[in-house]
């Protein structure tokens, strides 16, 4: 993997001066520069595939996240621009911003209104501004999985693509009842991925925030809750890394995790599950998606080729190719072909409705942390370890683990990333 | 000779070089990274790694390990030296039989018992297919910590028993048969002759063995993290989390410094305890 990123970007520092030359000569290529489809075989499938029916010439230039930052800064204090388009996941890019480095899409974004883009995606672009500064183009994020053994206890009037923390609960403790068995699992394992769960799930459907409403009174609800959740949870999940495992096996019938750790159990068996959105809390229905998107640098050389293939890359059949050969999904409503993996189409209208909800909150990734982000997810999980898993008292959990979120705001001066409001300095605890 | 005096000094130099360069350097830099915190010397990653939630577990856990695997691993060891004494034929196949754990890497060891104890494992196919339950039981959840723990313990034992029998059945083929003849000649049982003649002459390999399994068991890493998760912290792998989830270098530095601290106790407190008179040796 190392390697194949290493040899990546090799060729992409190779085949930089070849555009320059011939940039210089002919503005011809279009160069479009991306953090994202860096392994050797995805960027050849973005070459071959997804980019086959484009009508220009474009030279992908895949590199690492910072490499990527360096350039588009060191472009625009020299004023001598190769770079048109820029690809990049939401928190990699959103550091431009504020430096003034971004074209304004704003009549991009209008142009393709008709392609249907879930609006808070699109709202994500703005990186805070007024103005639309980043286009999204793919997505993953985290979904439910149910085995459809699990379908005939869910609570009476229960809308399983809108459900809320409590029919989950009921929905869970009914399955319990009729089985004897715990079936509702979580990726609580050494390197699953649970406190993603916290910091985009559970707490923002509760809180409306992450750090800022960290000690609240609503957080203390959303953990006592969780906590109660838990008695229907498998006590394996301490062990889960990725839930198509124990969904597999069965010892699972009901499983949250990245769409990427539960896609082999949709692909394999698309006729025993369903797919559907991370619950709702009281604030709402809180989600975190991993968004990819695309930019144009102010003073790119090439502005009408780029928004060209921003319009490409948007359009239904090219978002579907995306999702066959990138495992990236749809940031618009693209119809799914007939023929499409069903398992791949499972998971596909799960986060097309998780992204379409009217209740959304999205909840970013968190941005700015540098080399403290593991002590961060350490927080929640630790909260997580003393309420639920220690039957800690909910409010000395939070004021504990509060105060270490606070110091490690101050100490990192992090500003808030939504769904917390944006702060001036670093993000208070409040 | 002025050059036979070197020599050994001479044979001895490359080890003595890369004993230094590659455990001496690394030592210091731990011992320097774990009192530095924010580029001045202070005890803050210490006072980070006390108030963590996973401390006391893991100071708990470590030592409950040593205490319940080094005495059996000791006691097993030693019946099986024993035994071994008296196998005439097929002691050498024997001994490497058993030695075989000693080949397996740690972690292949844990995915192994990991294999036998999990849901869909070995001892819950058994089991069922006995008529004992009636469906897979779970034994390595945090809600049973003892079966948890229990599970880590057997595993640690089968994979470490072996180097305490090497180093036994080393010291045991050294030691002269006469003292053993001359008990039995002034009429003491084979009990009496094993406790006042043979543990007592064996003193020296007993010592070289409890100290290398103890520091090795505080030591417990691969087998946990594959048994037991996130379910079982002990020392190293907290270490592990600090320095590779948390990206934290002081705080995994201090649990090293905890980690040398306890070995090196108990290093001393085997050498003061079993320490052997000169005149005593065999």
């Amino acid at each position: 993997m190392k390697r194949r990123t290493f040899c990546a970007s090799s060729a992409g520092l190779l085949a930089l001066p070849l555009t320059l030359g011939r940039g210089s000569r002919a503005a011809e290529a279009t160069v479009f520069m991306s953090t994202q489809l860096r392994p050797v075989e995805a960027a050849q499938a973005m070459r071959t595939v997804i980019l086959k029916d484009y009508h220009g010439s474009v030279d992908f230039v895949p590199d690492q996240p910072a490499a990527l930052i360096v350039r588009m800064e060191a472009e625009a204090e020299t004023n001598k621009h190769t770079v048109s388009l820029l690809a990049g996941v939401h928190g990699e890019l959103q550091p431009l911003a504020p430096k003034g480095i971004l074209m304004p899409l704003d009549d991009v974004a209008a142009a393709l209104k008709d392609r249907g883009f879930a609006p808070d995606l699109m709202d994500l672009g703005k990186f805070g501004t007024s103005q639309q500064l980043f286009i999204p183009w793919m997505q993953a994020t985290y979904i439910m999985v149910a085995n459809k053994k699990a379908l005939p206890y869910l609570p009476a009037g229960a809308d399983i693509n809108a459900l809320s923390y409590a029919q989950l609960g009921a929905w869970a403790a009914d399955v319990q009842k009729a089985t004897g068995k715990r079936l509702l699992g979580f990726p609580a394992g050494p390197t699953g991925l649970m406190h993603r769960f916290f910091e985009g799930f559970l707490l923002p459907s509760y809180t409306g925030g992450v750090v800022t409403t960290f000690r609240s009174a609503d957080a203390v609800t959303a953990w006592t809750e969780f906590a109660a959740l838990w008695k229907t949870v498998n006590p394996n999940s301490t062990n889960y890394n990725f839930m198509q495992e124990p969904l597999l096996t069965g010892d699972v019938w009901i499983a949250f995790d990245h769409v990427a750790r539960v896609i082999d159990a949709l692909t394999k068996q698309p006729d025993d599950f369903v797919a559907f959105p991370a619950p709702a809390g009281p604030k709402g229905r809180g989600w975190m998606p991993v968004l990819v998107g695309l930019c144009i640098p102010k003073g790119a050389p090439d502005v009408a080729g780029a928004k060209a293939l921003i319009d490409y890359l948007t359009r239904p059949e090219v978002q579907i190719a995306t999702a066959r050969v990138a495992g990236f999904f749809p940031v618009t409503n693209a119809p799914l072909p007939p023929d499409l993996n069903p398992g791949l189409k499972l998971a596909v209208a799960a986060i097309q409705r998780t992204g379409a909800a009217k209740d959304g909150i999205a909840a970013l990734l968190p941005v700015g942390l540098g080399d403290k982000s593991g002590e961060f997810d350490k927080i929640f999980l630790d909260t997580f370890q003393r309420v639920v898993l220690r039957g800690q008292a909910p409010r000395a959990a939070v004021d504990l683990e509060g105060a270490a979120l606070a110091k490690l705001m101050s100490d990192t001066g992090a500003p808030c990333w939504r769904p917390d409001p944006p702060s001036q300095g670093a993000c208070v605890v409040k | 000779m002025h050059g036979g005096r070197a020599l050994p000094y001479l044979l001895i130099a490359p080890a003595t070089f890369f004993l230094a360069v590659l455990f001496l350097v690394p030592l210091a830099q731990t011992v320097a990274l774990a009192f530095q915190a924010d580029g001045a010397w202070s005890f803050a990653n210490f006072s980070t790694m006390a108030d963590d939630l996973n401390f006391h577990d893991a100071v708990v856990n470590s030592f409950r390990l040593v205490a319940v695997a080094v005495p059996v691993q000791f006691c097993l060891a030693l019946g099986m030296a024993m035994m071994l004494r008296h196998v005439r034929r097929g002691r050498d196949i024997l001994l490497w039989i058993w030695s075989i754990p000693l080949g397996v890497s740690d972690l292949a060891a844990g995915v192994v018992w990991l294999a036998i104890l999990t849901d869909h494992g070995y001892l819950n196919s058994v089991l069922f297919h006995l008529g004992v339950i009636d469906e897979p039981t779970s034994w390595l959840t945090y809600e049973t910590p003892v079966a948890l723990f229990f599970a880590v313990a057997v595993a640690e034992i089968w994979r470490a028993t072996a180097i305490v029998l090497l180093i036994l059945v080393a010291g045991v083929q050294v030691l002269p048969k006469e003292y053993g003849e001359a008990a039995a000649v002034f009429g003491a049982s084979p009990w009496r002759g094993f406790v006042s003649v043979t543990l007592p002459l064996l003193k020296p390999s007993i010592q070289t063995a409890l100290i290398l399994r103890t520091v090795l068991a505080f030591e417990a890493f691969a087998v946990v993290l594959a048994i037991g998760g996130n379910n079982f912290p002990v020392l190293v792998s907290e270490a592990y989390h600090w320095q590779h989830f948390n990206q934290d270098t002081g705080v995994a530095a201090a649990y090293a410094m905890v980690v040398m601290v306890i070995s090196i106790a108990a290093t001393l407190v085997y050498l003061a305890v079993l320490r052997t008179p000169p005149g005593q040796r065999a």
